[in-house]
């Protein structure tokens, strides 16, 4: 299986070496085309040498698997940056390909209009295929051995993964099937907005992936309010749980709208823009400027997406809160967007209303219902324990980032902003700045936060863990 | 084909393991949320806790839509039930198991009729039936009858002293001059359709294929008794052993059955009224003595453990039983008991499986030349597929040495009316013929999959 995994690596990095040949950007191309070419070699090489024992994916195969892939991909889409020159330093390099992978869309680069267009698009492509997710996309066009499920656990974020269909390949075909046509629809609209060809494409590719990739350092700030408007509902969009759209095409309507979820983020997301609206009518000329700006603004930060229609760094304090609070909730389950999700934060608050009950009357007996069923307590126990983990994690990464002195906003926001997924944060990460004033150690740190938050921690840490490799 | 099973139990697990591999799209459902999580890790399957019984699991598993429904929980009441549910929600067909020895054949018929069942499983009645029909023959280490009673096919296992050591198969077809054929070899771990120059070695086990008198004669040619087993003791009064014991004793064998519990032991004895049935703990050694296994023909242990069995056929073998069968449910034990020499291992998992398997792939092919009977024999390496010819084959009428075959596959019998052939190179098929086929390669669901493509 990792053969197929470095073969469909190999084929993915052609694209952006057409890319490079169609803008006449003949050496990239090459680059792009000979680190495909070292990635099948050294599969078959790696397969030569190494022969597995034994070929079954248990639960622990498949966040080891995961995780590694994970690094892997991160490594192999950094080569090409430092070879052309575009990002010499490995560790920026790195960076920028896990803020890629991972569709945080933070960036170390001050100014993105000096890469090249094979660069540009690759940076954004990774994106749309670490939203949806490397392994389940190999799983959509090749075969995945036995016992895909692991996989498909270890890699798709939320407390409960299930599939679509009975197999897992059919469930990641129709994943991605939803998910390529989303993305062509709204480059239609894009295009229709009268958007360039290349700028349509990778706006779209960091939409559905809610990464935040563009093509200038200013993101979404000159562009047309028809187009911030499509962006905005279609980052709303990519940031809903993937299950309503399969269940909207079969035709199961009144299951979709049940989903208390899907109601949840709607929810969370209309009350947000609308306070905000009203926290920043002062700063826009109308009404439906500051509407637009905080609709737009709002839908990047909740679906964990990181394009700004404006300098947000300049709002007042009551909205960046806001903005600060959406961006732990995060998206939907089953989406191709980051933070805590949605579901993990009803989860959450549910337990906590139990436990408060429970106080009051110490003999009363509850269950926990979620989503129209009883929720196994397996799930809320192990929904508990991820907050844990997640804060844990997250206050190391703020301290380390603190190292370098930029203040509590920025450090704080820095690592909330990685680890989440989103990208841009306040202060000296704010969203017309980037993350190539931190440190060596910093960014490191937050190329981490960036794979822990993607891949919801369990994976990574399995995969490093000395117990997980030891044959006891 | 969409297919839901319902029960993840033993069965439903064995059942939803031999259909995974045939590539179909599988919903198991149980109320049980730990036995549902095993299969969906294990299997690349859908899972769904909830009884089989209510409308809303029904509908989430999208019953109307599915194929088949196959009902395998804990319960005949349940499984019948559900099925009934799941037939009026729109599933074209349904399976369900019922094995309470309460309902009898009559019942059974009526059962199946109203309500629209297009199978009733029972591995215990199956189980039995194997168990009867393997005492018939001594030394085979399993016996496959089809649907025509004058073909069977019986797996041996050659001891170092039979005389057919060392033979290709050439010679062995001089020597004996029989109408039999050797349809497989298992060699250690491989399978192998043999050809007339493959030399047989001691410790290979081999399929052979004949009419049952033929089998008879060549048995007592290759040194191997066949007096039947008349006196028989059969450890565990479970529902196999009913079925066993009461088809033994109507064509007249000594019975005897030994149970711990002295409820089922009266329970037996007023079901089987000619049966001897004792009552006592078959893991002492000195009862087993006192009740007389020294002098039986035969032993089969069909207890509900399968620890117990395996030990107590060690121990009837090694006090000379001539006859052992030993029931193993668990898969990973079935390899331990023939370590330990134990030939005769029966699984009533595998056989339901089997039968399961057949029906669903039968179910495949609409039209075209159907399944009959099929069996994995050689430890599920290979298969023996029966098939009933249709007119449309294109194979009919060409001399079998012309026929292009698909790799490691063989036209092992054919039955013609009431004529049994055991086929050589000059034969051809007709319509209307039975056909058996013996495959290492890919498993057949028409007939004409045994045909080389292009």
């Amino acid at each position: 299986m990792p053969l197929q995994i470095l073969k469909v690596a190999a084929l993915v990095l052609l694209l952006p070496a057409a890319v490079g040949l169609i803008y006449g950007e003949v050496r990239d191309a090459l680059v792009y085309l000979g680190v495909a070419v070292t990635v099948v070699v050294c599969s078959f090489l790696g397969q030569r040498i190494v022969e597995p024992r034994s070929k079954v994916t248990y639960a622990r195969e498949g966040f080891v698997i995961v995780a590694l892939t994970w690094v892997m991909m991160s490594v192999v889409g950094a080569l090409p940056f430092i070879i052309t020159g575009d990002i010499p330093r490995f560790e920026d390099a790195l960076f920028e390909s896990m803020s890629g992978f991972t569709t945080t869309g933070a960036s170390i680069l001050t100014d993105v209009t000096a890469l090249s267009h094979a660069n540009l698009f690759w940076r954004s492509f990774t994106h749309w295929l670490g939203g949806m997710g490397i392994l389940v996309f190999v799983m959509a066009i090749t075969s995945m051995g036995e016992r895909p499920i692991h996989i498909m656990r270890a890699e798709m974020p939320g407390p409960i993964v299930g599939k679509l269909v009975p197999k897992a390949k059919e469930t990641a075909k129709i994943l991605y099937l939803i998910y390529l046509v989303m993305t062509a629809l709204e480059i239609v609209l894009l295009l229709a907005g009268g958007m360039p060809v290349f700028d349509s494409f990778v706006h779209a590719f960091g939409t559905a992936g809610t990464g935040g990739f563009g093509v200038r350092p200013d993101s979404f700030v000159g562009y047309s309010p028809y187009l911030q408007w499509v962006v905005t509902v279609f980052m709303y969009l990519f940031g809903v749980n993937f299950n309503i759209y399969y269940l909207i095409l079969v035709k199961k309507f009144s299951q979709a709208v049940r989903s208390s979820e899907l109601w949840a983020y709607a929810a969370v997301g209309i009350v947000s823009a609308l306070a905000i609206t009203w926290n920043i009518r002062s700063m826009y000329a109308t009404f439906g400027e500051s509407l637009r700006h905080a609709a737009f603004q709002v839908s990047s930060i909740v679906t964990t997406t990181g394009f700004s229609s404006t300098d947000f760094d300049r709002w007042p304090d009551f909205s960046k809160m806001i903005l600060l609070l959406l961006m732990f909730i995060g998206a939907s389950a089953g989406s191709t967007g980051g933070g805590l999700k949605v579901s993990r934060v009803l989860i959450l608050l549910k337990s906590v209303h139990r436990e408060i009950m429970k106080a009051l009357h110490p003999r009363s007996v509850r269950g926990l219902r979620f989503e129209g069923k009883k929720l196994d307590e397996a799930v809320a126990r192990s929904t508990l324990s991820y907050f844990a983990l997640y804060m844990v994690c997250l206050a190391v990464c703020i301290l380390i980032v603190s190292f370098d002195g930029f203040g509590l906003e920025t450090s704080l926001s820095a690592s909330v902003a990685c680890f989440n997924n989103i990208g841009p944060g306040f202060g000296s990460v704010g969203p017309m700045a980037s993350y190539a004033s931190l440190s060596v150690l910093s960014k490191l740190t937050l190329t981490l936060a960036m794979l822990l938050g993607r891949l919801e921690i369990l994976p990574v840490v399995l995969a490093f863990a000395p117990a997980t490799w030891q044959r006891k | 084909m969409k297919i839901i099973i319902a029960g993840c139990g033993k069965i439903g697990t064995a059942i939803t393991a031999g259909l995974v591999g045939e590539g179909h799209d599988i919903t198991v459902l149980d109320v049980k949320a730990a036995a549902v999580d095993n299969l969906v890790n294990i299997y690349d399957v859908n899972g769904l806790t909830g009884s089989a019984t209510d409308y809303d699991v029904l509908t989430e598993a999208e019953t109307g839509k599915s194929d088949l429904f196959i009902s395998v929980t804990e319960k005949d009441e349940m499984n019948m039930l559900a099925c009934f549910f799941a037939r009026r929600l729109g599933a074209k067909h349904t399976i369900a198991r019922i094995r309470t020895t309460d309902y009898n054949e009559g019942d059974i018929s009526f059962i199946k009729q109203e309500l629209e069942l297009s199978m009733v499983l029972n591995p215990d009645h199956l189980a039995g039936r194997q168990v009867f029909n393997l005492l018939r023959l001594p030394s085979a280490a399993r016996i496959e009858t089809f649907s025509t009673k004058n073909i069977e096919m019986v797996e041996l296992r050659l001891k170092a002293d039979n005389p057919a050591c060392g033979l290709t198969l050439w010679e062995l077809r001089e020597k004996y001059k029989g109408l039999f054929l050797i349809c497989y070899v298992q060699r250690g771990g491989d399978v192998v359709i043999p050809d007339g120059r493959f030399t047989l070695q001691a410790e290979d086990k081999i399929g052979v294929i004949a009419s049952p008198a033929e089998m008879q004669r060549l048995l007592k040619k290759m040194n191997l008794t066949t007096k039947t087993a008349r006196a028989i003791m059969i450890l565990g009064g479970s529902r196999a052993a009913y079925y066993l014991a009461r088809r033994l004793d109507f064509i007249g064998n000594g019975v005897k059955i030994i149970d711990k519990d002295r409820a089922r032991c009266e329970e037996l004895a007023d079901l089987l009224p000619s049966v001897s049935v004792v009552e006592g703990d078959g893991t002492h050694q000195d009862f087993l003595f006192e009740e007389g296994i020294r002098s039986v023909d035969a032993f089969v242990a069909l207890t509900g453990t399968d620890e117990e069995n395996i030990l107590l056929s060690v121990f009837a073998a090694s006090i000379g039983v001539r006859r052992v069968i030993t029931k193993v449910n668990r898969t990973e034990l079935m390899s331990i008991a023939g370590d330990l020499g134990l030939d005769t291992v029966i699984s009533p998992k595998k056989a339901v499986t089997d039968v399961v398997t057949r029906y669903v792939r039968a179910l495949k092919t609409a039209e075209g030349s159907k399944i009959e009977t099929l069996y994995r024999i050689a430890d599920e390496k290979a298969e023996a597929v029966e098939f009933v010819v249709s007119p449309e084959f294109k194979g009919i009428g060409v001399k079998l040495r012309d026929l292009m075959l698909q790799p490691n596959t063989l036209i092992a019998g054919i039955t013609r009316g009431r004529k049994t052939l055991i086929p050589t190179g000059d034969d051809a098929i007709e319509a209307g013929d039975r056909v058996i086929v013996v495959t290492a390669g890919r498993s057949p669901s028409e007939l004409s999959d045994i045909m080389r493509r292009g």
